[in-house]
């Protein structure tokens, strides 16, 4: 190996990103783009679920005092009062409204005469999830409100409650429940997942293309030492990436960062070396830039995405999908990043993670060299 | 001494035979031209004697390299400058030619002086600083050119450098090869000018994957009876169709 000759071949790339401004502005502009679209567009907390409220009881105060506790709740959003179950229907089908609470007309008269009242909830299952949940936070509001109603009727009859549970919920390393936080961090991976894979992936098709390519197969310059000297400017985009990533997640999104930055970079420098691999993997197959860019969004992004617990919890997927995910490098890293930014964890609770990054980096690695062959077709 | 040699060299694409069975030998400091149609072989008889492209059959050697087992440490001597403008043309000149000095590794001290002669040589110092891709057809051939002589190959392989350059340049880009044959090294040139063919001290006619004829100039012209190279390799190739269309 002959570091001139890397560094010929770095120094060479390097003048190439700058003068091409589409793979610069790919490099460093998509992955703020992207964190601003994810890290604001992408909520997964349900609250101020819009809500019709059908009050046939409206002339009595013991209905208005219940309903209060809706209205007051920041799960719920009262959109509109209405009188009527053909408006209902409309707003429901018009995605206006994603539950509908009729109280009928003797509400208040069973609750006085000390009778069970009946109340009605419709809801749109359409999203079963947010309809599930929807479900579970009237259930509490009504709960709450049968409680009291418990206590107070004990109290009247002068008993005190005596046997009773209560809950104390701490919420550990996010403490408001702020999804953003959950999200945050998938995103930074699954932007140096993509760049790194598709910048690495459409520089050499692009060499192959160009011609450029079998000139330089006709030198004497190593495999290696052409895989690594592409590597180095792309190393650096990365990692400007992930401090851009970094910064965006603490000043503009305000996740905590609790870990230590030097594990940060030693296991973001693991991923990073898998994910180019890959990108030099993939262009040893794909000799044009259309064909690499798509392979390497498809290979990228996809399972990054969808297979990583980026949005949806593995432990929810089926047993087969969850097989899988084991082979999904950004499994790890997210949850190493998570790790990291929220927990604070050391290197003894993350070393599983880090082997497996580690196996990805070696393997992608050889592979590349392997497959990357100094020949024509 | 042999620098170039080929035996039954063979290379095919699917069903498509590209060079058949090629028996090839060139001298040192010889000039050989590779003449043929388009489509004959040409290019990839180069690609396979520049170790690009692995051959299906036969054997090769280049200064005393075989052509598959030492591809890489045949590719320290030669020079190899493909049909196809192959330099970054985002790169400047001098941004260029700087890369190959690097890529071969010529020492620091001795590549600035290299490259102000090949430039100096190619009249291309006044565009140091221009992108290769803003250069004429016929500066890019001589920045290939130059680009290809940084780090004085032993032999040259120039795939139809001079296509689409205009007769100025043509003849400043013969004035660089006649000084390298000077200095013996040894050029496989292949070209579809015939009067360029002549300039070779012997030439190969090559047609659809078969050397047909390889000998001077003149020997060729005399064997046809013909006036000019063109009017022998016309006679040369009918005859080797109505050979082939009888059997």
């Amino acid at each position: 190996m002959n570091f001139k000759r890397i560094w010929a071949i770095s120094s060479k790339e390097f003048i190439q990103i700058k003068r091409d401004p589409r793979s610069l502005g790919l490099a460093l502009v998509i992955p703020v783009f992207l964190l601003l679209i994810f890290g604001y567009g992408l909520s997964l907390d349900i609250d101020r679920v819009p809500t019709v409220i059908w009050d046939q009881d409206a002339s009595s105060q013991l209905t208005r005092d219940f309903l209060l506790n809706f209205k007051l709740s920041k799960y719920f959003k009262i959109v509109r009062y209405t009188d009527n179950y053909r408006d209902i229907d409309n707003l429901i089908d018009r995605n206006k409204v994603l539950m509908a609470l009729v109280v009928p007309k003797d509400f208040s008269h069973y609750l006085e005469s000390k009778k069970t009242a009946p109340l009605q909830l419709l809801v749109d299952g359409s999203d079963s999830n947010t309809a599930t949940i929807a479900m579970g936070y009237a259930r509490s509001v009504v709960q709450k409100y049968n409680a009291d109603l418990l206590t107070e009727s004990f109290a009247e009859a002068g008993f005190r409650p005596s046997k009773t549970v209560n809950l104390r919920s701490r919420v550990w390393f996010n403490m408001g429940l702020n999804s953003r936080w959950y999200i945050v961090p998938g995103v930074i991976s699954m932007i140096i997942m993509i760049i790194a894979a598709l910048l690495t992936s459409i520089c050499i098709a692009r060499e192959w293309e160009r011609g450029t390519m079998e000139q330089l197969i006709s030198t004497p310059v190593k495999p290696q030492e052409l895989i690594i000297g592409k590597f180095i400017p792309y190393f650096t985009i990365g990692f400007f990436d992930l401090s851009v990533g970094v910064f965006m997640a603490r000043v503009l999104f305000g996740v905590p960062f609790r870990g230590s930055y030097f594990l940060l970079i030693i296991l973001s420098a693991l991923f990073l070396t898998g994910a180019l691999s890959q990108g030099i993997l993939i262009s040893a197959g794909a000799r044009t830039q259309l064909l690499a860019s798509q392979l390497a969004t498809l290979s990228t992004f996809i399972p990054t995405t969808l297979l990583s617990g980026f949005i949806y919890p593995i432990f929810n997927m089926p047993k087969f999908v969850q097989a899988v995910t084991y082979l999904i490098p950004a499994r790890y890293y997210i949850s190493i990043l998570r790790g990291l930014f929220l927990k604070g964890n050391g290197i003894q609770v993350m070393w599983n993670e880090a082997v497996f990054l580690l196996l990805f980096a070696i393997i992608m690695f050889s592979l590349a060299i392997r497959k990357f062959r100094k020949k024509g077709v | 001494m042999i620098t170039i040699k080929a035996s039954g060299l063979t290379r095919k694409f699917g069903d498509n035979t590209a060079v058949n069975k090629l028996n090839l030998e060139i001298e040192e400091g010889e000039i050989f031209g590779l003449v043929g149609p388009d489509g004959a072989g040409k290019s990839t008889t180069m690609r396979l004697l520049t170790g690009i492209l692995e051959p299906t059959e036969g054997e090769g050697w280049v200064y005393e390299k075989h052509i598959v087992k030492q591809a890489e440490a045949l590719k320290e001597n030669i020079a190899y400058m493909s049909q196809r403008f192959g330099l970054y043309e985002d790169l400047t000149v001098l941004e260029n030619i700087r890369f190959y000095a690097d890529v071969f590794c010529v020492p620091k001290e001795k590549r600035d002086a290299v490259i102000e002669k090949l430039l100096g040589f190619s009249g291309l110092i006044p565009f140091k600083q221009r992108l290769a891709g803003k250069l004429s057809g016929g500066m890019k051939q001589k920045l290939g050119l130059s680009c290809a002589l940084i780090h004085t190959p032993k032999v040259l392989f120039l795939d139809e450098p001079t296509n689409g350059v205009d007769p100025v340049s043509r003849r400043d880009f013969w004035e660089i090869l006649y000084d390298l044959l000077k200095e013996r090294v040894t050029i496989l040139y292949s070209t579809s000018y015939l009067d360029e063919a002549e300039r070779c001290r012997r030439v190969g006619l090559i047609h659809k994957g078969s050397l047909l004829k390889c000998d001077t100039p003149d020997n060729i012209k005399k064997e046809c009876s013909a006036r000019t190279l063109e009017e022998a390799f016309i006679r040369i190739i009918n005859d080797y169709e109505s050979r082939s269309a009888k059997q």
